[in-house]
């Protein structure tokens, strides 16, 4: 459990980060922010990076900022930055409700919003929450920046579009508009233990009816998305348990579940429909 | 003088004292194997193939690599049984020509660190010629199934069989005969320390001193010695501060054995510490086992007769020192259990298969045992239509002693005044009223009870009944009240967190009327402990702690005896307390320092009636008691995830006298913590070629504090006549009954759905599967 040796990298600037990715990249070099999954990965070397450019000191990629359209939220910031509302949009109760729901205390506390990402964990939160709510992930290197968006960014299990000298510098979250609800369930056998199944999902009321429905789901499938289906089987409709339960139907039916020894895609299946229902019941505000 | 009731001696024994290990402990100072310093460090190269031929261990050039080729001078480890048709099997200390699990050690590389040793490791090529794996217990026992050791014809290593001379007469007789095939999946202990060992060689004295985190300081060496043909004295076992052992630490580790003869061959100091994916894949496991169970019962649903069929998957070596026979044939002896049941028939066998050795684990087989026996009752409750509490009632022991169908004697306890206490205590109307309500609102709630009985403190005839060569029953205390007035206890038991130091020191306090805080505990170091067996099967207070006793009964009395000189006064007359002894109705005293001090300085004085010095010696060996208790739990099944939340957890239990509250207590936590787990979580799997999937702890789930309820105690004290300190075991018992009371509550909260669940860990996987195949069925 002691890693492979390699170089860790100190850049101070963002400039400096991507020059020297950009060097490092083509033998393996790697990012290092929080470290709260890679740092385990190395130790049971099914990672051997020989350079790793660590992040940490770098200058401006610490920010949480809205400009009252999006959310940016900088390569640096910890989970444990959203433990409380970051701003007056429902938005801020969101990522603050599923921040609760990230592994354990400590891991928050090292962990960064952008590196969960990056590392494209098919059941981590923060993924799904990009990937309900259409975030646009900021990718830099020496050969200038791109925005790409979330529906293209997530390729597969731990899979992303970044190329390998690209740094995942910020994400930008739409705002939620401000009569948004949102509903987050997810399923796991321990507290903190990674999700077998997660729903976000926001909507609105107009005139009583459902409108401009998410449904994000993740930890079900190779990346996580929103689920078509579920949406359509809830717009137009009055809230009701009978809606609820067609839409977690829907999105049971629509994904293509992934199976290990111990879990068929039938399990995944009720998973997932017990989350979107519960999500769906228990939407805040 | 003193004697020992309530009000006047007994001023130590009783109290929860706070535990005088722990200030070390928490404040960082307790020092463990892993914190010594060694000029080199070791990693082991494991075999990733379950069976196979070894063809080829070739090293990098320049790198230290020990293979098997390096060590034939060095036996293999291969315990004994003289019952039971055993077969021994012989285990190379690094795999030999042929591999039989994956995990197993196949070469040692020896580096200036622990990160060169792995990247040496990932050099080392093996080539290895695979043959088809057996992993399962009943595919090994098919006819036709790979051999996996030439001893052991038909993969079956032992075979238990015993029949009670009328049982065929009484099991016709039965009203209804209940059968239930239960299924325990693999577990490991999981001690938040894994193994680590440490040897280092001493020029001047041509002696090796092995640190290691075991549970069995002195029959490491003694083990150790034999196999690399040292004298004993040549080596010296040190536990220091252990993390945990739980069992796991019992065994002797082949890893051991080479880090002692590298440290001989180096002339230095080697360490191996042992990281989490190793000790999951290759640190011993347990309770991997199958049990067809049959009760016949009469009119009344009076239990009459139990037939088990049980098959026990050992796994690839039989380890020492107890030998694979401990889970079977435990399981032989106590599938009965609690029950007044005189008609026995029993198959335990011991199945070889191409997966990791099976070794000691908390509870033993009880575990699996009182689960698959409760599950037995509350089926049989349903067949005759009557309440899981009932039945009991009408089977629990109640007259003692009791003698088993298979001849163990059972020692007073209180079966039934447990269950009355449990079922009192939890208010089972007012919950049935709650589950009614509950379900009402597609919520299913259910209760689960077990009621046990936990062999614990038993001494060498128990072993020797099983046919072990090594018997590891009695214990040795060397007490001293050294010239400084301040007493010593060296002890043969190896403690790691059960509270030894303290409830030694209480037990202690009260017999020479000191206080706690003055004694001291020594163990762990065969330099320094006398010959003992360690820490293991709820024994040691029972044992060291009678040993304990019987060692500060000879000091108590020599004290009187100089303090009788000293204070010319009868010994009739001489009490001891407050750390002085005293003539009864005068007030004249003298201090036990100053009697010490004079027991070494002034020994003319005595006249020779005194032996010199305060140095005594008790030895102990125990028939072994009974302790017994009920659990009950409370559960939230989620239908639609099959999730279950254990809710409440309800302990009624007798351990005898109680040394100390707060540390039985702790013990009683600590076990049904590791009960839930078992019952719902904990699963070592593998896959179809015998690799394993459950390599870390994201994957193998031993439970959090969220997954713990808060636990209710309540307690018994029934002293045994089989003990000297009237205290019996208790470190076993909480484990040992909450997967019964929790898979008896989930099956409780399903009843309308008409599924049964008859496996542990019950994951949501199978409770949603169970109820899938109901839904779909319907």
């Amino acid at each position: 459990m002691k890693p492979a040796a390699f170089i860790r990298h100190v850049p101070r600037t963002l400039d400096e980060a991507l020059k020297i990715l950009a060097q490092v990249a083509p033998q393996d070099g790697r990012i290092l922010a929080g470290g709260q999954s890679l740092v385990p990965i190395m130790a049971f070397r099914l990672a051997k990076p020989a350079h790793l450019v660590d992040i940490n000191e770098v200058e401006g990629l610490d920010h949480v900022a809205s400009d009252g359209q999006i959310l940016s939220i900088g390569a640096r910031v910890r989970h444990a930055a959203f433990h409380k509302s970051v701003l007056d949009n429902p938005l801020g109760k969101l990522l603050a409700y599923v921040a609760r729901h990230i592994a354990h205390y400590p891991i928050r506390m090292r962990g960064t919003f952008c590196g969960s990402l990056a590392h494209a964990d098919p059941s981590a939160e923060w993924c799904l929450v990009a990937a309900t709510l259409d975030a646009t992930m900021v990718a830099k290197s020496t050969r200038g920046s791109r925005p790409i968006a979330a529906k293209d960014f997530f390729e597969g299990i731990m899979s992303t579009a970044l190329a390998e000298d690209e740094l995942l510098a910020e994400v930008h979250l739409p705002l939620l508009p401000a009569d948004a609800k949102f509903g987050f369930n997810e399923f796991s056998r321990r507290a903190g233990d990674f999700a077998m199944a997660a729903a976000l999902v926001t909507y609105r009321l107009a005139n009583g009816k459902i409108a401009d429905a998410r449904v994000g789901v993740g930890g079900a499938e190779p990346a996580p998305r929103r689920i078509a289906q579920a949406e359509a089987a809830l717009n137009g409709q009055a809230p009701s348990d009978k809606i609820f339960r067609a839409a977690a139907e829907a999105a049971a039916k629509a994904i293509d579940p992934l199976e290990d020894h111990q879990t068929t895609g039938e399990y995944r299946r009720d998973l997932v429909r017990a989350v979107v229902r519960r999500a769906l019941e228990h939407s805040h505000p | 003088m003193t004697t020992h009731t309530k009000g006047t001696g007994l001023k130590w024994v009783g109290r929860a004292i706070r535990r005088l290990e722990d200030p070390a402990l928490i404040t960082g100072q307790g020092r463990f194997t892993a914190d010594l310093p060694a000029v080199h460090r070791v990693r082991f190269v494991r075999s990733s193939v379950a069976a196979g031929k070894i063809k080829k261990i070739a090293a990098p050039q320049d790198a230290m690599v020990i293979t098997a080729a390096d060590l034939r001078a060095v036996k293999k480890i291969t315990p004994m049984l003289h019952k039971f048709n055993y077969k021994p099997v012989g285990q190379p200390v690094l795999g030999e020509g042929v591999v039989r699990f994956v995990g197993e050690p196949l070469a040692a590389v020896v580096a200036a660190s622990e990160a060169a040793a792995e990247d040496i490791a990932d050099l080392v090529d093996i080539t290895i010629d695979e043959t088809a794996p057996v992993i399962d217990a009943r595919d090994a026992l098919a006819p036709g199934a790979p051999q996996i050791h030439a001893e052991a014809p038909g993969n079956v290593i032992l075979e238990g069989k015993f029949k009670s001379p009328e049982f065929d007469t009484v099991w016709k007789t039965a009203a209804k005969i209940i059968k239930l095939e239960a299924r325990s999946h693999r577990q490991n202990a999981t001690p938040m320390e894994a193994r680590a060992g440490h040897a280092a060689y001493d020029a001047a004295s041509g002696r090796v001193t092995l640190t290691c985190t075991t549970q069995m300081p002195h029959v490491m060496r003694t083990a150790i010695a034999d196999m690399l043909d040292m004298r004993e004295a040549d080596l010296r076992v040190i536990a220091p501060d252990v993390g945990g052992g739980f069992g796991q630490k019992i065994s002797l580790c082949a890893e051991y054995v080479v880090l002692v003869w590298l440290a001989r061959k180096l002339k230095s100091s080697v360490a191996w510490t042992e990281d989490r994916r190793e000790n999951l894949i290759a640190g011993f496991h347990s309770r991997d086992q199958y049990i067809a169970l049959e009760g016949a019962f009469d009119k009344d649903a009076k239990l009459l007769a139990l037939r088990a069929d049980i098959a026990t998957n050992i796994g690839a070596y039989s380890c020492f020192p107890t030998t694979c026979g401990v889970e079977p044939l435990m399981a032989m002896a106590e599938m009965p259990g609690p029950y007044d049941v005189k008609q026995y028939e029993c198959l335990a066998r011991g199945v070889i298969t191409n997966t990791c050795t099976m070794a000691p684990y908390r509870g033993v087989s009880r575990p699996v045992i009182t689960f698959t026996l409760e599950r037995l009752m509350d089926k049989a409750a349903s067949a005759f239509k009557i309440d899981p509490i009932d039945i009991r009632r009408r089977s629990l022991i109640g007259k003692f002693p009791y003698t088993s169908a298979m001849g163990l004697v059972y020692d007073e306890a209180t079966y039934k005044e447990t269950l009355e206490m449990a079922v009192k205590a939890i208010d089972v109307p007012a919950f049935r009223a709650r589950q009614k309500a509950a379900r009402t609102k597609g919520r299913h709630l259910g209760i689960g009870f077990a009621t046990f009985s936990e062999r614990t403190g038993y001494g060498s005839p128990a072993f020797a009944a099983r046919g072990m060569e090594i018997t590891p029953g009695w214990e040795t205390v060397i007490l001293t009240v050294d010239p400084s007035g301040f007493v010593e206890v060296r002890i043969g038991s190896s403690p790691h967190g059960q509270g030894l130091r303290t409830t030694l020191a209480q037990i202690i306090a009260d017999e020479i009327g000191v206080t706690p805080d003055i004694i001291k505990v020594v163990h762990g170091d065969t330099d320094t402990s006398p010959y003992g067996w360690g820490t293991f099967a709820s024994r040691s207070l029972v044992i060291s702690g009678g040993a304990t006793l019987i060692a500060a009964q000879k000091v108590r009395a020599k004290l009187i005896k100089i303090a009788s000189h000293m204070l010319e006064a009868a010994p009739g007359d001489i009490v001891l307390a407050d750390g002085a002894a005293k003539v009864a109705g005068t007030d004249r005293s003298i201090s036990i320092a100053k009697m010490a001090r004079e027991a070494y300085t002034q020994t003319h004085r005595f006249k020779g009636e005194i032996e010199p010095g305060m140095t005594e010696t008790g030895t102990y060996d125990p028939p072994g008691t009974f302790s017994n208790a009920c659990h009950v739990a409370i559960v939230e099944v989620d239908v639609e995830t099959g999730h279950v939340t254990v809710e409440k957890f309800l302990v009624a239990e007798d351990a005898g006298r109680i040394i100390n509250p707060m540390i039985a207590d702790g013990q009683v936590h600590g076990g049904i913590a590791q009960g839930i787990g078992n019952a719902l979580l904990e699963e070592i799997i593998y896959d179809e070629s015998g690799g394993i999937l459950t390599a870390n702890l994201a994957d193998y789930m031993p439970p959090t504090a969220h997954e713990i309820p808060d636990i209710e105690l309540h307690h018994i004290e029934t002293p045994s006549a089989n003990s000297i300190t009237k205290a019996k075991g208790l470190g076993e018992g909480g484990c040992i009954g909450a997967p019964a009371a929790v898979i008896n509550a989930i099956n409780d909260a399903l009843t309308p759905f008409g599924v049964a669940i008859d496996e542990i860990p019950a994951t949501p996987q199978r409770i949603r599967a169970a109820l899938r195949a109901k839904e779909q069925a319907a």
